[in-house]
């Protein structure tokens, strides 16, 4: 943390706003960084509700309109603000919807964080393998120098560029900003549906006959891992991410156990795939260039910036077998999740919840808390104000913190040290 | 980009060979799609049998090829349907002392063909792009073969054979140079014959959207029978390799350097050719 510029807080933790928060990447990241004591304030904004269990990130459900995004980056001090809400996949979305989200909402966030006098210090915006197209003439790795050979040939590749065209430019107009751009590889995992997910876990492994395309995977956990990566450190510049190493469809096919079958034929195979359409196999013009190409990424970027994958897209993929295999038997217990504002507020600022640091006043610092202290006590109008205790710092970052939880006794910011696990 | 402090201290190196994926040896497959199974499976029937048998493959100077680190060997190249590549490869397999697989450059519209495409790349063919070369010379440590004349070569017709075409823009030595590793440069004698070239059929190729449409003695008329070749003689010889890390620091930079290596590379496979055609008494006995 010695990189970090003191918030006007005066805690010094990070105060972040992650963008996006109902994405599977934003909830993840998020419930990374609630784990991190290193960071004082999460605020997720989304136009959605998050779809995953969140203890101290507060959601303000906003879309991508830059005013309002700006007055909350101003009002909470964000210094860091992290950008997940990228659309990849043109199935989730229409041309339309995809491009307000990912060209305009790019824009508005960017200029959210670059109004006079702003707090941010640190923009990481994820992005998509997809900048670099599929083409017969691409290096068999892509290291971030490079610029796709040819212009972009479906709508949602045409968004990505631009909208990195746009952050680029946001980059060299503030530089004492940190810009990461993270690109990554088609993720894979049983949390996330994807055009991807959705192909492999067909009954068999659809191709294009005569074509076997190289692919590289990343592991949800890693997509996480390398957004928490970027932002605790600070990586200035773009970073491809990808599992390590580079498997052929029919290994692909293999690992998971199921015969690949060539549907689509070498020519006219946007019209077959069209007919698929109506079966229900979706496969989006952008997934037909991997399909007929395949690409790879050099990830060694990311790695010598201290990022150490957990999984390589061989572990990958045979994780997502295993899931397929077990899928059966599975309780949907992550799915039983729906997000209620009352609910949320509740647990978060109703002074009878109990037991766990809701409140996170075990990231106050000394005089916050005096200061808490006595705006409360002087609220009762009850003895006169005594200086709190300051809490532990650097007590286990695993939400196992249990200092001064508010109590009917009055004492309500008396926290008292952490019991040493 | 300021005083900031940027990168966390960490491990960091700045030699980006630290950093490759480590080998998964469950795998049958590697990065670049090379497929173990299917080229062993190609080694051990079709070529053993060209090599041994069809060609009766002759081979000089096997030594030149070093039998560790990067190293970008040079032919010419000839052929409809160019049997050269197998061959050298096959030669390092079986008279090198330390046998070494070698990586293919193959032009990027191969890319684009079904079948074809999937099959070179699993017997260890990658498009030939700058960066690819780099990172199997320089961070692989591997041996890349390259043909500079390209597609002007295999596309030439039989009265031209063992005349060098042009050795494209010299950017086989600029890869050799930023990688830092020698060049080995290869006189092939027979592939000529193997597959002669009478005539191309412009209209035809544009018809069937192939590279060239060629009429050699089986092809088009006796069909897929015309992937077959003649049983030339095939000779091999591997020259002296050409060092390139002795240049000077930055020698790429330098493009008429780059054009001068390149022209005497090209000089010397051409000698030898001339050398090794004198010398045969026939073409199918040799």
């Amino acid at each position: 943390m010695s990189t970090q510029r003191a918030s006007p807080a005066g805690t010094g933790g990070r105060r972040v706003l992650i963008t996006g928060l109902s994405t599977y990447w934003g909830g993840r990241l998020a419930q990374a960084l609630e784990r991190d004591p290193g960071v004082d304030v999460i605020v997720g904004v989304s136009p959605e509700d998050p779809t995953c269990e969140l203890t101290r990130t507060e959601y303000v459900r906003v879309a991508n309109q830059h005013a309002l995004l700006a007055r909350i980056v101003q009002a909470a001090a964000i210094d860091t603000v992290i950008d997940t809400r990228l659309i990849v996949d043109s199935v989730n979305a229409s041309p339309r919807a995809a491009h307000e989200n990912n060209v305009i909402g790019t824009m508005n966030i960017l200029a959210a964080c670059a109004g006079p006098g702003s707090p941010v210090r640190k923009v990481v915006f994820k992005s998509s393998a997809h900048f670099y197209g599929c083409e017969r003439d691409d290096p068999a790795y892509f290291t971030e120098a490079m610029r796709r050979p040819h212009p972009p040939r479906t709508l949602i590749e045409k968004d990505i560029v631009e909208a990195e065209r746009a952050v680029e430019a946001f980059a060299a107009r503030h530089r004492d900003v940190t810009v990461t751009v993270l690109r990554f590889v088609n993720g894979l995992g049983p949390d996330i549906t994807t055009s991807h997910s959705a192909l492999l876990s067909l009954p068999v492994v659809p191709s294009i006959l005569g074509f076997d395309p190289r692919y590289q995977f990343i592991h949800e956990d890693d997509i996480a891992g390398v957004l928490e990566h970027a932002a605790v450190h600070d990586l200035p510049g773009t970073y491809n991410a990808a599992g390590d190493g580079v498997l052929v469809l029919s290994e692909i096919a293999s690992l998971l156990g199921r015969p690949p079958a060539p549907l689509l034929p070498p020519w006219g195979t946007g019209i077959a795939a069209a007919a698929l359409r109506r079966v229900g196999v979706r496969i989006p013009p952008e997934m037909l260039q991997q399909l007929r190409y395949g690409r790879a990424l050099d990830n060694r970027r990311l790695k010598t910036a201290g990022y150490s994958f957990r999984a390589t897209s061989r572990e990958t993929v045979q994780a997502f077998a295993q899931y397929l295999r077990t899928r059966g038997l599975r309780t949907a217990e992550g799915e039983g999740y729906q997000y209620e504002r009352e609910v949320e507020e509740f647990l978060r600022w109703s002074p009878a919840v109990r037991g766990d640091d809701r409140l996170g006043l075990a990231r106050l610092g000394r005089d916050q808390l005096a200061e808490l202290a006595r705006a409360l006590e002087s609220a009762r109008g009850a003895r006169p104000a005594r200086p709190a205790r300051p809490a532990p710092r650097g007590t286990p970052p695993d939400g196992t913190l249990r200092t001064g939880s508010p109590s009917s006794s009055g004492g309500a910011a008396d926290p008292e040290p952490a019991a040493d696990p | 980009m300021t005083t900031r402090p940027a990168l966390p201290p960490a491990r960091r190196t700045e030699d980006l060979r630290d950093h490759l994926p480590a080998i998964e040896p469950e795998r049958t497959v590697t990065d670049w799609g090379r497929s173990e199974r299917l080229e062993g499976l190609v080694d051990r029937t079709l070529n053993s049998f060209l090599y041994h048998y069809w060609f009766r493959c002759e081979v000089e100077g096997i030594e030149n090829v070093p039998s560790t680190g990067g190293a970008l060997l040079v032919s010419n190249h000839a052929g409809a349907l160019p049997p050269d590549a197998s061959m050298i490869a096959k030669a390092i397999q079986e008279e090198h002392p330390r046998p070494r697989r070698l990586h293919l450059t193959v032009e990027h519209f191969f890319k684009g063909y079904p079948f074809f495409s999937m099959f070179v790349a699993k017997i260890g063919g990658v498009p030939a792009h700058p960066a690819n070369v780099h990172r199997l010379l320089h961070d692989e440590r591997q041996l890349v073969l390259v043909f500079p004349e390209g597609a002007k070569a295999t596309g030439k017709l039989y009265k031209d054979r063992y005349k060098l075409r042009r050795f494209g823009r010299g950017g086989f030595v600029e890869a050799a140079m930023r990688a830092r590793v020698p060049i080995v440069p290869i006189a092939v004698v027979g592939a000529e014959e193997a597959m002669p070239t009478f005539a191309q059929v412009g209209l035809l190729r544009r018809l069937t959207g192939l590279i060239y449409f060629p009429i050699t003695p089986l092809f088009p008329h006796f069909g897929l029978l015309g992937a077959a070749y003649l049983p030339a003689k095939f000779k091999l010889r591997f020259l002296e390799p050409v060092a390139t890390d002795r240049m000077g620091s930055e020698p790429w930079e330098d493009k008429g350097l780059v054009q001068e290596v390149a022209g005497d590379i090209r000089a010397r496979i051409q000698d030898e050719l001339v050398d090794m055609v004198g010398r045969r008494r026939s073409v199918w006995l040799g």
